[in-house]
Protein backbone atom coordinates (compact mmCIF):
# COMPACT_ATOMS: atom_id res chain seq x y z
CA UNK A 1 0.00 0.00 0.00
CA UNK A 2 2.99 2.41 1.17
CA UNK A 3 4.39 1.24 -2.20
CA UNK A 4 1.54 2.12 -4.31
CA UNK A 5 0.79 4.98 -2.56
CA UNK A 6 4.51 6.48 -3.59
CA UNK A 7 4.14 5.20 -6.80
CA UNK A 8 1.41 7.38 -7.04
CA UNK A 9 2.29 10.36 -5.60
CA UNK A 10 5.36 10.16 -7.74
CA UNK A 11 3.28 9.81 -10.78
CA UNK A 12 1.04 12.80 -9.82
CA UNK A 13 4.63 14.87 -9.09
CA UNK A 14 5.73 13.19 -12.10
CA UNK A 15 2.18 14.84 -13.89
CA UNK A 16 2.80 18.25 -12.56
CA UNK A 17 5.94 18.93 -13.59
CA UNK A 18 5.67 17.77 -17.15
CA UNK A 19 2.62 20.35 -16.87
CA UNK A 20 5.00 22.77 -15.98
CA UNK A 21 7.56 21.78 -18.37
CA UNK A 22 5.07 22.11 -20.98
CA UNK A 23 3.90 25.51 -19.94
CA UNK A 24 7.19 26.76 -19.86
CA UNK A 25 8.55 25.38 -23.17
CA UNK A 26 4.75 26.86 -24.38
CA UNK A 27 5.86 30.56 -23.38
CA UNK A 28 4.02 33.39 -23.16
CA UNK A 29 1.68 34.59 -26.07
CA UNK A 30 1.90 30.27 -27.42
CA UNK A 31 -1.38 29.64 -25.95
CA UNK A 32 -3.84 29.14 -28.21
CA UNK A 33 -6.53 31.16 -26.51
CA UNK A 34 -4.35 33.90 -24.49
CA UNK A 35 -5.05 37.77 -25.25
CA UNK A 36 -2.30 39.03 -27.56
CA UNK A 37 -2.06 42.60 -26.09
CA UNK A 38 -0.15 45.68 -26.61
CA UNK A 39 -0.34 49.04 -25.02
CA UNK A 40 -0.92 52.13 -27.30
CA UNK A 41 0.20 55.14 -26.16
CA UNK A 42 -3.07 57.25 -26.79
CA UNK A 43 -6.17 57.92 -24.69
CA UNK A 44 -9.27 55.02 -24.82
CA UNK A 45 -10.72 57.49 -27.45
CA UNK A 46 -8.83 57.18 -29.56
CA UNK A 47 -9.29 53.46 -30.20
CA UNK A 48 -12.82 53.30 -30.17
CA UNK A 49 -13.17 52.40 -34.07
CA UNK A 50 -11.06 49.91 -34.92
CA UNK A 51 -7.72 50.39 -36.23
CA UNK A 52 -7.44 49.62 -39.92
CA UNK A 53 -4.55 46.23 -39.86
CA UNK A 54 -7.33 44.02 -37.11
CA UNK A 55 -10.26 45.18 -39.44
CA UNK A 56 -9.71 42.25 -41.82
CA UNK A 57 -9.15 39.94 -38.67
CA UNK A 58 -12.62 40.96 -37.07
CA UNK A 59 -14.53 38.06 -37.84
CA UNK A 60 -11.60 35.48 -36.63
CA UNK A 61 -10.90 37.80 -32.86
CA UNK A 62 -12.36 39.36 -30.12
CA UNK A 63 -10.95 42.89 -29.05
CA UNK A 64 -11.23 44.56 -25.95
CA UNK A 65 -9.50 47.77 -24.90
CA UNK A 66 -8.74 49.11 -21.39
CA UNK A 67 -7.16 52.27 -20.07
CA UNK A 68 -3.14 51.14 -18.89
CA UNK A 69 -2.16 52.03 -15.21
CA UNK A 70 0.07 55.14 -14.93
CA UNK A 71 -0.91 56.85 -17.82
CA UNK A 72 0.75 54.64 -19.60
CA UNK A 73 -1.69 54.92 -22.69
CA UNK A 74 -4.41 52.08 -23.88
CA UNK A 75 -4.38 48.44 -23.82
CA UNK A 76 -5.32 46.82 -27.29
CA UNK A 77 -5.90 43.44 -27.02
CA UNK A 78 -6.91 40.28 -29.72
CA UNK A 79 -7.70 36.86 -29.05
CA UNK A 80 -8.46 34.05 -31.87
CA UNK A 81 -12.08 32.89 -31.58
CA UNK A 82 -11.36 29.30 -32.65
CA UNK A 83 -7.45 27.78 -32.18
CA UNK A 84 -7.63 24.97 -34.52
CA UNK A 85 -5.30 26.30 -36.97
CA UNK A 86 -2.56 26.79 -34.14
CA UNK A 87 0.25 24.91 -33.44
CA UNK A 88 4.15 24.73 -33.37
CA UNK A 89 4.88 23.40 -37.29
CA UNK A 90 2.35 25.92 -38.01
CA UNK A 91 3.95 28.37 -36.18
CA UNK A 92 7.05 27.24 -37.82
CA UNK A 93 5.79 27.59 -41.53
CA UNK A 94 4.12 30.78 -40.95
CA UNK A 95 0.91 29.85 -40.84
CA UNK A 96 -0.39 30.17 -37.50
CA UNK A 97 -3.33 32.86 -37.38
CA UNK A 98 -1.62 34.17 -33.98
CA UNK A 99 1.25 35.32 -35.80
CA UNK A 100 -1.08 37.75 -38.30
CA UNK A 101 -3.05 38.60 -34.94
CA UNK A 102 0.50 39.57 -33.28
CA UNK A 103 1.58 41.13 -36.69
CA UNK A 104 -1.49 43.79 -36.83
CA UNK A 105 -1.81 44.47 -33.06
CA UNK A 106 2.08 45.89 -34.09
CA UNK A 107 0.80 47.69 -36.82
CA UNK A 108 -2.37 48.65 -35.30
CA UNK A 109 -0.22 50.55 -32.59
CA UNK A 110 2.13 52.00 -34.74
CA UNK A 111 -0.10 53.32 -37.42
CA UNK A 112 -2.01 55.26 -34.28
CA UNK A 113 0.53 56.48 -32.67
CA UNK A 114 3.18 57.74 -35.45
CA UNK A 115 0.52 57.41 -38.46
CA UNK A 116 2.38 54.70 -40.30
CA UNK A 117 4.25 51.39 -39.95
CA UNK A 118 7.97 52.07 -40.87
CA UNK A 119 9.02 49.35 -43.66
CA UNK A 120 13.16 47.67 -43.62
CA UNK A 121 15.04 48.58 -46.91
CA UNK A 122 14.19 46.82 -50.02
CA UNK A 123 15.83 44.89 -51.26
CA UNK A 124 17.19 43.25 -47.85
CA UNK A 125 20.30 42.21 -49.25
CA UNK A 126 22.32 42.34 -52.73
CA UNK A 127 23.40 38.53 -52.47
CA UNK A 128 21.88 35.36 -50.97
CA UNK A 129 24.01 32.84 -49.36
CA UNK A 130 23.01 29.78 -47.45
CA UNK A 131 23.16 31.73 -43.88
CA UNK A 132 21.65 34.67 -45.18
CA UNK A 133 18.86 32.59 -46.54
CA UNK A 134 18.51 31.26 -42.93
CA UNK A 135 18.28 35.00 -41.14
CA UNK A 136 15.98 35.74 -44.34
CA UNK A 137 13.37 32.72 -42.89
CA UNK A 138 13.63 34.20 -39.75
CA UNK A 139 12.85 37.96 -40.66
CA UNK A 140 9.87 37.34 -42.60
CA UNK A 141 8.47 35.49 -39.56
CA UNK A 142 9.35 38.22 -37.03
CA UNK A 143 6.58 40.72 -37.35
CA UNK A 144 4.60 38.05 -36.28
CA UNK A 145 6.71 35.95 -33.38
CA UNK A 146 7.99 37.19 -30.28
CA UNK A 147 6.65 37.78 -26.85
CA UNK A 148 3.46 39.49 -27.51
CA UNK B 1 25.89 53.87 -55.47
CA UNK B 2 29.54 52.30 -53.23
CA UNK B 3 28.85 50.83 -49.90
CA UNK B 4 30.88 49.43 -47.14
CA UNK B 5 29.48 45.77 -47.21
CA UNK B 6 29.97 43.05 -44.31
CA UNK B 7 31.12 40.14 -46.26
CA UNK B 8 31.58 37.28 -43.60
CA UNK B 9 33.41 37.12 -40.37
CA UNK B 10 36.13 39.39 -40.90
CA UNK B 11 35.47 40.17 -44.58
CA UNK B 12 34.33 43.93 -45.23
CA UNK B 13 34.34 44.74 -49.38
CA UNK B 14 32.97 48.03 -51.06
CA UNK B 15 30.09 46.87 -53.55
CA UNK B 16 27.74 48.42 -55.81
CA UNK B 17 24.07 48.30 -54.06
CA UNK B 18 20.68 49.43 -55.03
CA UNK B 19 20.27 53.22 -53.95
CA UNK B 20 17.94 53.99 -51.02
CA UNK B 21 14.45 55.12 -51.93
CA UNK B 22 11.87 56.44 -50.00
CA UNK B 23 9.56 53.56 -48.27
CA UNK B 24 7.56 55.90 -45.70
CA UNK B 25 6.42 59.33 -45.91
CA UNK B 26 8.43 60.08 -42.65
CA UNK B 27 11.76 59.33 -44.27
CA UNK B 28 14.45 61.67 -45.81
CA UNK B 29 17.44 60.68 -47.82
CA UNK B 30 20.48 61.96 -47.06
CA UNK B 31 23.87 62.20 -49.24
CA UNK B 32 26.31 61.48 -46.44
CA UNK B 33 29.39 63.78 -46.17
CA UNK B 34 31.15 61.70 -43.21
CA UNK B 35 30.57 58.67 -40.99
CA UNK B 36 32.99 56.86 -38.39
CA UNK B 37 34.07 53.51 -37.19
CA UNK B 38 32.68 52.88 -34.10
CA UNK B 39 33.68 50.34 -31.89
CA UNK B 40 30.40 48.49 -31.74
CA UNK B 41 30.77 47.69 -35.59
CA UNK B 42 33.83 45.46 -34.50
CA UNK B 43 31.25 42.98 -33.24
CA UNK B 44 29.07 43.02 -36.06
CA UNK B 45 32.42 42.33 -37.81
CA UNK B 46 33.74 39.39 -35.81
CA UNK B 47 30.81 37.64 -36.22
CA UNK B 48 29.53 37.93 -32.36
CA UNK B 49 26.28 39.97 -33.10
CA UNK B 50 23.37 37.18 -34.78
CA UNK B 51 21.35 37.89 -37.86
CA UNK B 52 24.01 39.60 -40.49
CA UNK B 53 23.78 38.79 -43.89
CA UNK B 54 26.62 39.28 -46.51
CA UNK B 55 26.22 42.72 -48.68
CA UNK B 56 24.53 44.51 -45.00
CA UNK B 57 25.86 47.95 -45.24
CA UNK B 58 27.32 48.65 -42.00
CA UNK B 59 27.79 52.38 -40.35
CA UNK B 60 25.50 54.25 -37.62
CA UNK B 61 27.71 57.25 -37.11
CA UNK B 62 27.57 59.69 -39.80
CA UNK B 63 26.27 63.17 -40.75
CA UNK B 64 24.70 64.11 -44.19
CA UNK B 65 22.98 66.50 -46.64
CA UNK B 66 18.99 66.09 -47.10
CA UNK B 67 18.75 65.21 -50.44
CA UNK B 68 14.90 63.94 -50.59
CA UNK B 69 12.29 64.35 -48.18
CA UNK B 70 8.94 62.27 -47.79
CA UNK B 71 5.48 63.86 -47.87
CA UNK B 72 4.93 63.63 -44.15
CA UNK B 73 8.32 65.71 -43.09
CA UNK B 74 8.00 68.52 -41.61
CA UNK B 75 11.60 69.71 -40.22
CA UNK B 76 13.79 69.33 -43.04
CA UNK B 77 14.20 70.80 -46.30
CA UNK B 78 16.41 69.33 -48.73
CA UNK B 79 19.67 71.15 -48.28
CA UNK B 80 20.24 70.42 -44.71
CA UNK B 81 23.19 69.72 -43.05
CA UNK B 82 22.39 67.43 -40.79
CA UNK B 83 23.55 65.10 -37.73
CA UNK B 84 21.72 61.72 -37.60
CA UNK B 85 20.82 59.85 -34.20
CA UNK B 86 22.36 56.36 -34.62
CA UNK B 87 20.07 55.35 -33.14
CA UNK B 88 15.94 55.54 -34.89
CA UNK B 89 12.95 56.57 -32.44
CA UNK B 90 9.64 56.78 -33.85
CA UNK B 91 9.00 60.03 -31.27
CA UNK B 92 5.50 59.17 -30.30
CA UNK B 93 5.17 55.76 -28.68
CA UNK B 94 5.91 55.64 -24.66
CA UNK B 95 9.56 55.45 -24.70
CA UNK B 96 10.21 58.25 -27.18
CA UNK B 97 7.79 60.06 -25.38
CA UNK B 98 10.37 59.76 -22.20
CA UNK B 99 12.94 60.32 -23.25
CA UNK B 100 14.20 56.26 -24.22
CA UNK B 101 14.74 56.25 -27.97
CA UNK B 102 16.72 53.42 -28.20
CA UNK B 103 13.52 51.67 -26.69
CA UNK B 104 11.51 52.96 -29.46
CA UNK B 105 8.27 50.45 -29.95
CA UNK B 106 8.06 51.60 -33.65
CA UNK B 107 11.06 51.11 -35.10
CA UNK B 108 12.13 47.58 -35.28
CA UNK B 109 10.68 45.52 -38.09
CA UNK B 110 12.29 41.89 -36.88
CA UNK B 111 10.73 42.80 -33.01
CA UNK B 112 9.98 38.78 -32.65
CA UNK B 113 13.66 37.98 -32.77
CA UNK B 114 15.07 40.47 -30.14
CA UNK B 115 12.29 39.75 -27.97
CA UNK B 116 13.24 35.84 -28.22
CA UNK B 117 16.76 36.55 -27.22
CA UNK B 118 16.25 39.67 -24.29
CA UNK B 119 11.98 39.52 -23.35
CA UNK B 120 11.55 43.03 -24.85
CA UNK B 121 13.10 44.47 -28.20
CA UNK B 122 14.60 47.88 -28.28
CA UNK B 123 14.83 50.54 -31.32
CA UNK B 124 16.35 49.75 -34.49
CA UNK B 125 20.15 51.09 -35.43
CA UNK B 126 21.15 51.69 -39.13
CA UNK B 127 23.60 49.03 -40.03
CA UNK B 128 23.61 46.80 -37.16
CA UNK B 129 21.91 43.62 -37.99
CA UNK B 130 18.59 42.18 -39.24
CA UNK B 131 17.91 41.39 -35.52
CA UNK B 132 17.38 45.37 -35.53
CA UNK B 133 15.56 45.61 -38.93
CA UNK B 134 18.12 45.11 -41.38
CA UNK B 135 17.90 49.03 -41.65
CA UNK B 136 21.38 49.67 -44.27
CA UNK B 137 23.94 51.68 -42.66
CA UNK B 138 25.56 54.66 -43.66
CA UNK B 139 28.88 54.08 -44.55
CA UNK B 140 28.00 54.67 -48.22
CA UNK B 141 27.15 57.39 -50.31
CA UNK B 142 23.43 57.77 -49.10
CA UNK B 143 21.26 56.66 -46.49
CA UNK B 144 17.60 56.43 -45.79
CA UNK B 145 16.52 58.05 -42.47
CA UNK B 146 13.50 56.90 -41.31
CA UNK B 147 11.09 59.19 -39.19
CA UNK B 148 13.73 61.70 -39.69
CA UNK B 149 12.12 64.92 -38.37
CA UNK B 150 12.60 63.63 -34.75
CA UNK B 151 16.23 61.44 -35.69
CA UNK B 152 18.04 63.99 -37.99
CA UNK B 153 19.39 67.64 -36.73
CA UNK B 154 19.99 70.08 -38.21
CA UNK B 155 23.75 71.18 -37.76
CA UNK B 156 24.03 75.31 -36.44
CA UNK B 157 25.99 77.64 -38.89
CA UNK B 158 29.09 77.41 -35.83
CA UNK B 159 29.38 73.72 -35.80
CA UNK B 160 31.60 72.04 -38.43
CA UNK B 161 31.37 68.30 -39.76
CA UNK B 162 34.17 67.09 -37.86
CA UNK B 163 32.72 68.13 -34.55
CA UNK B 164 28.82 67.53 -35.62
CA UNK B 165 30.12 64.19 -36.34
CA UNK B 166 30.61 62.45 -33.23
CA UNK B 167 27.32 64.13 -32.32
CA UNK B 168 25.44 61.35 -33.65
CA UNK B 169 26.53 58.52 -31.12
CA UNK B 170 30.07 58.67 -29.44
CA UNK B 171 29.13 61.92 -27.46
CA UNK B 172 25.64 61.10 -26.71
CA UNK B 173 26.42 57.48 -25.66
CA UNK B 174 29.27 59.18 -23.25
CA UNK B 175 26.34 61.44 -21.99
CA UNK B 176 24.04 59.26 -21.24
CA UNK B 177 26.45 56.85 -19.35
CA UNK B 178 27.29 60.27 -16.89
CA UNK B 179 23.96 61.64 -16.82
CA UNK B 180 21.75 57.96 -15.96
CA UNK B 181 24.70 56.80 -14.32
CA UNK B 182 23.75 59.50 -11.63
CA UNK B 183 27.05 61.97 -11.35
CA UNK B 184 26.64 64.54 -8.99
CA UNK B 185 28.60 67.34 -8.25
CA UNK B 186 31.43 66.43 -6.08
CA UNK B 187 31.78 62.39 -7.21
CA UNK B 188 34.38 60.79 -8.31
CA UNK B 189 34.09 59.01 -11.40
CA UNK B 190 35.63 56.04 -13.09
CA UNK B 191 35.66 55.46 -16.92
CA UNK B 192 36.90 52.03 -18.41
CA UNK B 193 37.62 52.56 -21.81
CA UNK B 194 39.92 55.78 -23.14
CA UNK B 195 38.08 55.33 -27.19
CA UNK B 196 35.97 57.83 -28.73
CA UNK B 197 32.80 56.62 -26.05
CA UNK B 198 34.80 56.42 -22.91
CA UNK B 199 36.29 59.98 -23.36
CA UNK B 200 32.61 61.56 -24.28
CA UNK B 201 31.76 60.11 -20.99
CA UNK B 202 34.65 60.99 -19.17
CA UNK B 203 34.33 64.52 -20.19
CA UNK B 204 30.23 64.64 -19.64
CA UNK B 205 31.08 63.67 -16.39
CA UNK B 206 33.46 66.89 -15.47
CA UNK B 207 30.73 69.25 -17.08
CA UNK B 208 27.72 67.57 -15.11
CA UNK B 209 30.30 68.44 -11.72
CA UNK B 210 32.14 65.53 -11.34
CA UNK B 211 35.23 66.53 -9.01
CA UNK B 212 37.70 63.82 -10.11
CA UNK B 213 37.55 61.74 -13.37
CA UNK B 214 39.43 58.70 -13.59
CA UNK B 215 39.95 56.93 -17.00
CA UNK B 216 41.35 53.52 -17.51
CA UNK B 217 42.83 51.69 -20.78
CA UNK B 218 45.93 49.97 -21.68
CA UNK B 219 46.92 52.34 -25.03
CA UNK B 220 49.12 54.65 -24.14
CA UNK B 221 48.24 57.27 -26.92
CA UNK B 222 44.49 56.90 -25.73
CA UNK B 223 45.45 57.35 -21.81
CA UNK B 224 47.78 60.59 -23.85
CA UNK B 225 44.88 61.62 -26.01
CA UNK B 226 42.33 61.61 -22.72
CA UNK B 227 44.78 63.26 -20.38
CA UNK B 228 45.61 66.30 -23.22
CA UNK B 229 41.93 66.62 -24.66
CA UNK B 230 39.66 65.43 -21.78
CA UNK B 231 41.44 66.34 -18.88
CA UNK B 232 41.18 62.98 -16.96
CA UNK B 233 43.38 61.51 -14.55
CA UNK B 234 44.23 58.29 -16.23
CA UNK B 235 45.23 54.24 -15.44
CA UNK B 236 47.32 52.13 -17.46
CA UNK B 237 45.57 48.52 -16.40
CA UNK B 238 48.46 46.80 -17.62
CA UNK B 239 50.78 48.27 -15.39
CA UNK B 240 49.06 48.08 -11.98
CA UNK B 241 46.06 46.69 -10.18
CA UNK B 242 43.12 48.58 -11.01
CA UNK B 243 41.14 47.82 -7.97
CA UNK B 244 44.21 49.01 -5.67
CA UNK B 245 44.94 52.38 -7.33
CA UNK B 246 41.20 53.53 -7.40
CA UNK B 247 41.27 52.89 -3.58
CA UNK B 248 43.78 54.48 -3.40
CA UNK B 249 43.64 57.74 -5.11
CA UNK B 250 39.79 57.75 -3.63
CA UNK B 251 40.44 57.63 -0.12
CA UNK B 252 39.67 54.21 0.20
CA UNK B 253 35.87 54.46 -0.41
CA UNK B 254 36.13 53.70 -4.43
CA UNK B 255 34.71 55.43 -7.18
CA UNK B 256 31.17 56.67 -6.47
CA UNK B 257 30.08 56.39 -10.15
CA UNK B 258 31.59 53.66 -13.01
CA UNK B 259 30.83 54.11 -16.31
CA UNK B 260 31.62 50.74 -18.59
CA UNK B 261 32.80 51.96 -22.33
CA UNK B 262 34.44 49.14 -22.83
CA UNK B 263 31.67 46.28 -24.20
CA UNK B 264 31.94 42.52 -25.25
CA UNK B 265 35.09 42.13 -25.96
CA UNK B 266 36.89 43.24 -23.34
CA UNK B 267 40.93 42.47 -22.21
CA UNK B 268 42.46 41.95 -19.13
CA UNK B 269 46.40 40.87 -18.14
CA UNK B 270 44.97 38.24 -15.76
CA UNK B 271 43.97 34.48 -16.14
CA UNK B 272 40.24 35.66 -16.45
CA UNK B 273 41.16 36.89 -20.18
CA UNK B 274 41.90 33.40 -21.42
CA UNK B 275 39.18 31.77 -19.37
CA UNK B 276 36.42 34.37 -20.79
CA UNK B 277 37.62 34.06 -24.77
CA UNK B 278 37.68 30.25 -24.14
CA UNK B 279 33.99 30.37 -22.86
CA UNK B 280 33.33 33.17 -25.80
CA UNK B 281 35.28 31.30 -28.77
CA UNK B 282 32.93 27.92 -27.39
CA UNK B 283 29.80 30.29 -27.55
CA UNK B 284 29.39 29.03 -23.61
CA UNK B 285 29.05 33.00 -23.15
CA UNK B 286 28.44 35.36 -25.65
CA UNK B 287 30.78 38.18 -24.01
CA UNK B 288 33.29 38.97 -22.36
CA UNK B 289 32.42 41.05 -19.66
CA UNK B 290 35.80 41.80 -17.22
CA UNK B 291 35.35 45.71 -17.68
CA UNK B 292 32.16 45.39 -16.11
CA UNK B 293 32.85 43.12 -12.85
CA UNK B 294 36.09 45.40 -12.37
CA UNK B 295 33.78 47.93 -12.31
CA UNK B 296 31.37 46.15 -10.05
CA UNK B 297 34.39 45.39 -7.41
CA UNK B 298 35.87 48.88 -7.56
CA UNK B 299 32.90 50.98 -7.17
CA UNK B 300 32.04 52.03 -3.82
CA UNK B 301 29.20 51.25 -1.33
CA UNK B 302 25.98 52.58 -2.64
CA UNK B 303 27.71 53.50 -5.90
CA UNK B 304 26.36 53.29 -9.39
CA UNK B 305 27.78 51.47 -12.41
CA UNK B 306 26.84 52.47 -15.73
CA UNK B 307 26.91 49.77 -18.95
CA UNK B 308 27.83 51.75 -21.74
CA UNK B 309 29.68 48.84 -23.95
CA UNK B 310 27.53 46.52 -25.87
CA UNK B 311 27.00 43.24 -25.00
CA UNK B 312 24.85 40.83 -26.65
CA UNK B 313 23.90 38.05 -24.39
CA UNK B 314 25.27 36.01 -21.21
CA UNK B 315 28.03 35.75 -19.56
CA UNK B 316 29.45 33.64 -17.01
CA UNK B 317 30.82 34.76 -13.46
CA UNK B 318 29.00 38.10 -13.12
CA UNK B 319 29.38 39.00 -9.48
CA UNK B 320 25.57 39.53 -8.18
CA UNK B 321 26.35 38.96 -4.71
CA UNK B 322 28.44 42.20 -4.84
CA UNK B 323 25.97 44.18 -6.75
CA UNK B 324 23.36 43.13 -3.79
CA UNK B 325 25.66 43.32 -0.84
CA UNK B 326 27.24 46.48 -1.67
CA UNK B 327 23.77 48.51 -2.38
CA UNK B 328 24.76 49.35 -6.09
CA UNK B 329 22.49 50.45 -8.86
CA UNK B 330 23.89 48.64 -11.92
CA UNK B 331 22.19 50.39 -15.08
CA UNK B 332 22.68 50.08 -19.09
CA UNK B 333 21.33 51.26 -21.92
CA UNK B 334 21.49 51.82 -25.97
CA UNK B 335 21.87 55.17 -26.28
CA UNK B 336 19.31 57.79 -26.43
CA UNK B 337 20.81 59.83 -29.17
CA UNK B 338 17.67 62.53 -29.52
CA UNK B 339 17.61 63.25 -25.83
CA UNK B 340 20.82 64.79 -25.76
CA UNK B 341 21.92 65.87 -29.80
CA UNK B 342 20.57 69.55 -29.66
CA UNK B 343 21.88 70.09 -25.79
CA UNK B 344 25.40 68.62 -27.40
CA UNK B 345 25.65 70.65 -30.31
CA UNK B 346 24.72 73.47 -28.19
CA UNK B 347 28.23 72.61 -26.31
CA UNK B 348 30.26 71.93 -28.94
CA UNK B 349 29.13 75.26 -30.91
CA UNK B 350 30.38 77.46 -27.13
CA UNK B 351 33.25 75.37 -26.91
CA UNK B 352 32.68 73.18 -23.97
CA UNK B 353 32.73 70.02 -25.63
CA UNK B 354 35.52 69.04 -28.15
CA UNK B 355 35.25 66.09 -30.73
CA UNK B 356 37.22 66.93 -33.74
CA UNK B 357 40.50 65.52 -31.85
CA UNK B 358 38.79 61.77 -31.83
CA UNK B 359 39.03 61.82 -35.84
CA UNK B 360 42.95 60.85 -36.28
CA UNK B 361 42.27 59.12 -39.40
CA UNK B 362 40.59 60.33 -42.70
CA UNK B 363 40.08 57.94 -45.76
CA UNK B 364 37.54 57.55 -48.44
CA UNK B 365 35.08 54.73 -48.71
CA UNK B 366 36.99 52.72 -51.16
CA UNK B 367 39.76 52.40 -48.36
CA UNK B 368 37.02 52.06 -45.42
CA UNK B 369 37.97 48.40 -45.15
CA UNK B 370 41.63 49.04 -44.61
CA UNK B 371 40.45 51.99 -42.00
CA UNK B 372 38.52 49.06 -40.46
CA UNK B 373 41.84 46.96 -40.23
CA UNK B 374 43.28 49.67 -38.84
CA UNK B 375 40.50 50.59 -36.72
CA UNK B 376 40.15 47.31 -35.05
CA UNK B 377 44.17 46.44 -34.69
CA UNK B 378 44.93 50.22 -33.28
CA UNK B 379 47.42 50.17 -36.25
CA UNK B 380 48.80 54.07 -36.35
CA UNK B 381 47.33 54.57 -33.00
CA UNK B 382 44.19 54.79 -34.77
CA UNK B 383 41.54 56.10 -32.39
CA UNK B 384 38.58 56.74 -34.47
CA UNK B 385 38.67 56.31 -38.63
CA UNK B 386 36.41 59.19 -40.08
CA UNK B 387 35.11 57.67 -44.07
CA UNK B 388 34.14 60.28 -46.28
CA UNK B 389 32.13 59.10 -49.42
CA UNK B 390 33.24 61.84 -51.52
CA UNK B 391 36.90 61.31 -50.66
CA UNK B 392 39.60 62.00 -47.96
CA UNK B 393 40.61 65.70 -47.71
CA UNK B 394 43.93 64.48 -46.91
Amino acid sequence: MKRALGTAAALVGAGVAIRRLKSRASGSGTEPNRWLVVTVNCPPERLREIPAPLVGLADHVEIRTAPAPGGKGTELAARLRETDATGTLKRLTGDDPRQRVRRALREAKSLVETGEVMKPDAPPTVRDTPGGKLVGLATRRAGGEGRL
Amino acid sequence: MKALCWEGVNKLAVEDVPEPELRNDQDVIAKVTAGTTCGSDLHLIGGYIPAMRAGDVIGHEFIGEVVETGPAVRRHRVGDRVVVSSFVGCGRCWYCANDLWSLCDNSNTNPGITQAMWGYEPGTVFGYSHAATGLRGSHAEYVRVPFADYGAFTIPEGVDDDSALFVSDSAPTGWMGADLGGVRPGDVVAVWGCGAVGQMAARAAMLLGAERVISIDRFPERLAMTREHIGSETIDYTETDVGAELRERTGGRGPDVCIEAVGMEAHSPGPEYAYDQVKQQLRLQTDRPTAVREAIYACRKAGSVFVLGVFGGVVDKFPLGAVMNKGLTLRGAQMHGQRYIPMLLERVAKGELSTRHLATHEVSLDDAPHAYDMFKNKKDDCVRAVIRPDGART
